[in-house]
């Protein structure tokens, strides 16, 4: 880890405005992602810009939907009962992930920012095209046990948003809203948030170097009422998934009216599966209907030597997942 | 008796080594190789030597030369013969290459980054399975120690005509101690010839005879202290590069040095149980009588020494079993050397054996428990002798009993609960019992306390605790009455927390040592004409909690303190030597059946085979489409002999099934085939369990008095409770799936491979 200063924004004015005077510098919210690269020093930060004290904070229902400040801590947002009630995959993703402590800390804007935990690019003694672009990736080659199927490239394999909060924000449409230093607001939609890694794998986000994430919007849907997260793991608690689902079904009359999928653990960004909720739509809940849409879903998937077993785990948990909404 | 260390720890009172504060410390950091091997080709520190408060920066160019690499190195078995930083060679990857002292943690962690190394890598050999590596024949294991060949009878031949015939091959995954606490050294010099390490260390004799030889001193010379430890599981029972570049550090910057590794660093600083695959070949008669175990292990070492967990020990005893060979392969490649690591042996060892036998029995369609029965061993076959003490029956009737093992059904794949498939394993457990002796000193005061000291340490299982417990009793006086002092070569010499020999050695030193403050206090009473004894033969007076009697008549007698208080003597101190395990028997018993030109004398000393058994039973739950296993239930029985405070050994055993949980399950720490590096060196990456992952525990003891152990009959227990955990585990997933698990760690993509397959 290298020195660093650190200032204390209390605007959001001041906080982007330092950000775009200093390409080196970093915004800094729980920290539980950005302490922990720069003392690996895969991140080296001149300065940090804390901000904590920006007033982007509240859960509260908004005719879009339920508007969450970025500084909100994942305890507060996967316990709040307007998240429990009408988002559960929502909860259950910031309950199942990380430890008490971790989300005690760690921010929502802070958690859909956080990196990829390929060993490589978190280890400079490795080459790695995310952290040094053209060094090459190692990880093709090497250990991919946890890394993606889905949305590859010969330049990048990386789970690059390994966590579980944005599979599920995937699943239900959720909008980013962001702020620049020029005071401008716009809104994202996080299906066009994350970028594939194509030949720049340092590129996450479309998010820009002046940007802060203010809140997530996610809209009120009957099936992001009844939607769930399902995530499997090598221990029961506080790992990152092998593969998760997030879904959430409309039933009536017997029939699914409309679907929400969306995978993690598998893709390089979290995974919305489209056509799989297009085979949905329309038919009887079954397990036949499920799996036949689950194979759709991992249509394409690139294992590797290590990974190839993520895409029946990716495919039955997308089945366990929906045979649950679905009271199967 | 609840811990007496309890309050410390929970308050922060506590002190480990690495918080020990010695006026003008300055801090160490370690830059270690990024490549695996190869050659450094400079190492350019302008940047770093810019930072503020640097005293120095050490490389192979300036470090001061040790005295020489100490032979002690040898004698402990276990332990890296090649120091650090003496060339340019890069032998692994994480090998120590520079050393930063500055005169804050922040600036040497700053400039360790800034160093600049440049390296001529070569390609490195990952593992014993790198097509480039090439197997080779030891001869002998552990530096020598130990044979690597073993044979009994003729074990090939009665193989090839046994009814039965079972062979399999089994693999376990780099596992990593990873202990709470990390490593750590703070060297204090005071002049150039006095020299004060406190380390997290397990063994302090150890340490400081390892460095009396490095730094060519005297012993005395030299402490070394170690009050708290967080953890070892065997990694803090060696000499390890970073306690070398300490001292030499801190004596050339002439300051107080500390050094604490950062937990990556912990991957590569203080050894760890290596990657192995052991081939297991069993014959049985028709009905299940074991004729012929013939066992082979492969395993990577590093390019200097010869270290290999000695699996076979556990084959060669644990059943009545006339033939037996077991024969040793090992790999040079671009690793650190390995080390005893939690029942190093015992545990792979126990899970190859213990599978295996599951195995047989469902072939024979006869219960597990039963075809342990049959094959129970009177006495132990590896050397012809009987067993000092044996309660492993018990152990199976009891563990059967609280489990409900009769409710198993035995067919697998046929229990479900939900989505979920259900099964129950069992498997043994033993460890033997090594010899050892150590010192212990007693002084008891005339107003009733008492200070009792030994040069032991308490991994934070318990040593504190029972010595008191221990102290007690032998002086008649109240725990808290009792000071205990470990961990410092300046107290008497015992021997360190590893392969369980602390409690039952330290504790019979204490024995020792109250019973020549008791013969020291009885010649002053016999003397004294106050006393209800004077005038009586000393060989006549018994002592007891700390009252002294006629033994003929026990009302005539006072307490230790009455006498000594009478006498005007402030206090009265006694010293004394313990044994445990063969010394002592040979001590009280004579010598019976030694055979000296073997190399394994721990084996064939004394009249006596002495080892703890024991017997898990537990239940596991198979999600059959996500490949997750959950331990729902888990009962360990035990016989340990004297169990010296039942709070503390129940929590050993239950940590030992944990730790056995944790390899069984998910510890894997992985190395890149083309940069032999680890991948996931940190507690994020490698899994150890979490409470979620640990159902009840249910832990019990039978009793059982062995008189040739130890003064007190105790065995130890810091490994046992390990031993064979992971052939439960798998064992209960072959009930619950019928699916047999050789892999180690048995992680969710293992476990939906085999059940692709058909059963
Ligand atoms: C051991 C461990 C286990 C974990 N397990 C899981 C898990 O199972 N599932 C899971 O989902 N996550 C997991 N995490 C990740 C954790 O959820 C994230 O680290 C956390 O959410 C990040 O939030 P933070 O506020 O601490 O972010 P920080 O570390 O403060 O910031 C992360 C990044 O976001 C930027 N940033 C922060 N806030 C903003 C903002 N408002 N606008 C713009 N940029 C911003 C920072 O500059 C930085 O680049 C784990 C983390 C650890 C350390
Ligand atoms: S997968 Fe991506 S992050 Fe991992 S080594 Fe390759 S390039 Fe780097």
């Amino acid at each position: 880890m290298n020195n660093f200063s650190y200032i204390q924004a209390d605007k959001a004015k001041e906080a982007t405005a330092a950000k775009r005077d200093d390409k080196s510098a970093a915004f800094i919210a729980g920290g539980t992602t950005l302490i922990d690269l720069m003392k690996l020093n895969v991140e080296n930060h001149d300065q940090l810009i804390d901000v904590n004290m920006l007033p982007f904070r509240g859960i509260e229902m908004t005719k879009n939907g339920l508007r969450i400040g970025a500084l909100e801590r994942m305890s507060e947002v996967g316990e709040h009962p307007l998240v429990v009630q009408n988002f559960p995959a929502v909860s259950e993703s910031l309950l199942l992930a990380a430890s008490a402590q971790l989300r005690n800390m760690a921010s929502i804007g802070g958690n859909v920012l956080q990196r990829t935990r390929c060993g490589y690019f978190r280890d400079t003694a490795f080459p790695c095209n995310k952290r040094e672009p053209g060094t090459g990736c190692p990880a093709l080659e090497g250990d991919n046990r946890n890394l993606a199927i889905l949305g590859t490239s010969s330049a990048c394999i990386a789970t690059s948003y390994p966590g579980d909060l944005s599979v599920a924000l995937t699943a239900l449409d959720a909008v980013l809203t962001l702020e620049n230093a020029k005071g401008k607001q716009r809104e994202v939609p996080i299906t066009k948030f994350y970028l594939l890694p194509g030949t720049t794998p340092q590129k996450e986000t479309v998010l820009e170097a002046d940007e802060l994430i203010v809140a997530v919007t996610i809209p009120q849907t009957a099936a992001a009422r009844k939607s769930k997260y399902l995530k499997v793991r090598d221990r029961s608690s506080y790992a990152y998934a092998l593969a998760s689902a997030a879904v959430g079904l409309e039933v009536q009359g017997g029939l699914i009216r409309s679907a929400r999928v969306a995978l993690g653990g598998v893709g390089t960004q979290p995974w919305r599966c489209s056509e799989a909720e297009k085979m949905l739509v329309g038919k009887a809940p079954s397990e036949a209907v499920f799996r036949a849409a689950a194979e759709v879903a991992l249509r394409g998937a690139k294992p590797r030597e290590h990974n190839a077993f993520k895409v029946e785990m990716a495919q039955n948990t997308l089945v366990r997942a929906l045979s649950e909404v679905a009271s199967l | 008796m609840d811990r007496v260390d309890g309050p410390a720890k929970v308050t922060g009172a506590a002190r480990y080594s690495a918080e020990i504060n010695v006026p003008g410390t300055v801090y160490g950091v370690l830059k270690s190789s990024t490549i695996a091997k190869g050659r450094i080709t400079n190492i350019d520190t302008t940047a770093a030597a810019k930072e503020p408060g640097i005293l120095n920066i050490f490389t192979h160019q300036n470090l001061p030369k040790p005295a020489k690499t100490p032979k002690q190195i040898e004698k402990w078995r276990a332990a890296q013969s090649y120091l650090p930083m003496q060339d340019d060679q890069i032998q692994y990857a994480g090998q120590p290459v520079a050393l930063v002292v500055a005169a804050t943690l922040e600036a040497a962690t700053q400039a360790a980054a800034l160093i600049k190394v440049t390296y001529q890598a070569d390609t490195p050999i990952d593992s014993y399975h790198d097509p480039k590596a090439e197997l080779f024949d030891p001869q002998k294991i552990q530096q020598g120690k130990k044979d690597g060949h073993v044979v009994r009878g003729n074990p090939q031949q009665a193989f090839d005509g046994a009814a039965i015939r079972h062979e399999a091959t089994y693999v376990h995954a780099i596992n990593h101690h990873s202990p709470m606490e990390p490593a750590a050294t703070l060297a204090v010099w005071e002049g150039a010839d006095k020299l004060t390490v406190y380390e997290a260390s397990q063994n302090v004799t150890m340490h400081q005879g390892n460095l009396a030889e490095l730094l060519g001193m005297p012993r005395e010379q030299i402490r070394v202290v170690t009050k708290y430890i967080g953890g070892g599981f065997g990694c803090k029972g060696s000499f390890w590069p970073h306690t070398i570049l300490t001292v030499l550090a801190a004596r050339a910057v002439n300051r107080p040095v500390k050094l604490v590794l950062t937990r990556p660093q912990m991957f590569t600083g203080v050894g760890h149980r290596e990657d192995q695959e052991q081939t297991l070949k069993m014959g049985a008669t028709a009905d299940g009588k074991l004729v012929s175990i013939v066992h082979s292990k492969k395993a990577t070492t590093s390019p200097w020494d010869n270290y290999t967990e000695s699996n076979g020990k556990i084959m060669d005893m644990l059943y009545a079993c006339p033939n037996y060979s077991t024969v040793y392969e090992l790999a040079r490649a671009n690793v650190m050397t390995s080390v005893w690591m939690r029942a190093p042996g015992e545990a792979p060892g126990s899970f190859a054996l213990e599978s295996s036998m599951d195995d047989l029995a469902h072939q024979l369609n006869i219960d597990p428990l039963e075809i342990r029965l049959r094959n129970y061993a009177d006495h132990d076959h590896s050397s012809g002798k009987p067993w000092s003490s044996k309660s492993l029956k018990q152990c199976y009737t009891r563990g059967a009993e609280l489990f409900g093992w009769n409710k198993r059904n035995p067919k697998p794949g046929q229990t479900r609960r939900g989505n979920l498939l259900v099964g129950h394993g069992m498997a043994s457990a033993t460890y033997p019992v090594h010899s050892s002796q150590g010192t212990a000193r007693v002084r008891l005061f005339a107003d009733g306390h008492a200070v009792v000291e030994a040069g032991a340490t308490d991994l934070g299982t318990g040593t504190y605790t029972v010595m008191t417990q221990v102290s007690a009793d032998a002086l008649g006086l109240p725990p808290e009455k009792i000071r205990f002092e470990l961990g410092d070569t300046r107290l008497p010499t015992a021997p360190g927390s590893g392969g369980s020999v602390a409690a039952g050695t330290v504790a019979s030193s204490i024995m020792a040592a109250a019973e020549d403050v008791w013969d020291k206090v009885v010649k002053m009473a016999v003397a004294d004409k106050k006393s209800p004894l004077y005038k009586v033969k000393p060989t006549d007076v018994k002592v007891e909690l700390g009252r002294m009697f006629l033994a003929k008549d026990p009302k005539k007698g006072e307490t230790l303190l009455a006498a000594l208080g009478r006498s005007g003597q402030p206090d009265i101190e006694g010293s004394g030597t313990g044994k445990y395990g063969a010394g002592y028997e040979e001590k009280n018993f004579g010598q019976n059946g030694a055979d000296q030109n073997n190399d394994n004398k721990e084996k064939k000393s004394g009249g006596h085979s002495m080892h703890s058994f024991g017997a898990h039973f537990c239940e596991v739950e198979v999600d059959p489409d996500l490949g997750t296993v959950r331990i729902t239930r888990w009962v360990g029985v035990h016989g340990v002999g004297t169990v010296l405070n039942l709070k503390t050994a129940t929590s050993q055993m239950k940590g030992g099934a944990i730790y056995g949980i944790g390899a069984a399950l998910m510890e894997d720490t992985f190395r890149d085939p083309n940069f032999a590096r680890y991948t996931n060196a940190d507690l994020a990456g490698y899994h150890i369990p979490v409470n979620a992952d640990i159902p009840e525990i249910q832990v019990e003891f039978v009793p059982e008095t062995d008189p040739y152990i130890n003064y007190l009959g105790v065995k130890g227990i810091g490994e046992l409770g390990m031993v064979g955990v992971a052939a439960a585990v798998g064992n209960a997933i072959f009930n619950a799936t019928g699916r047999r698990m050789r892999s180690l760690p048995i992680t969710p993509d293992k476990m939906l491979e085999a059940l692709r397959l058909p059963a």
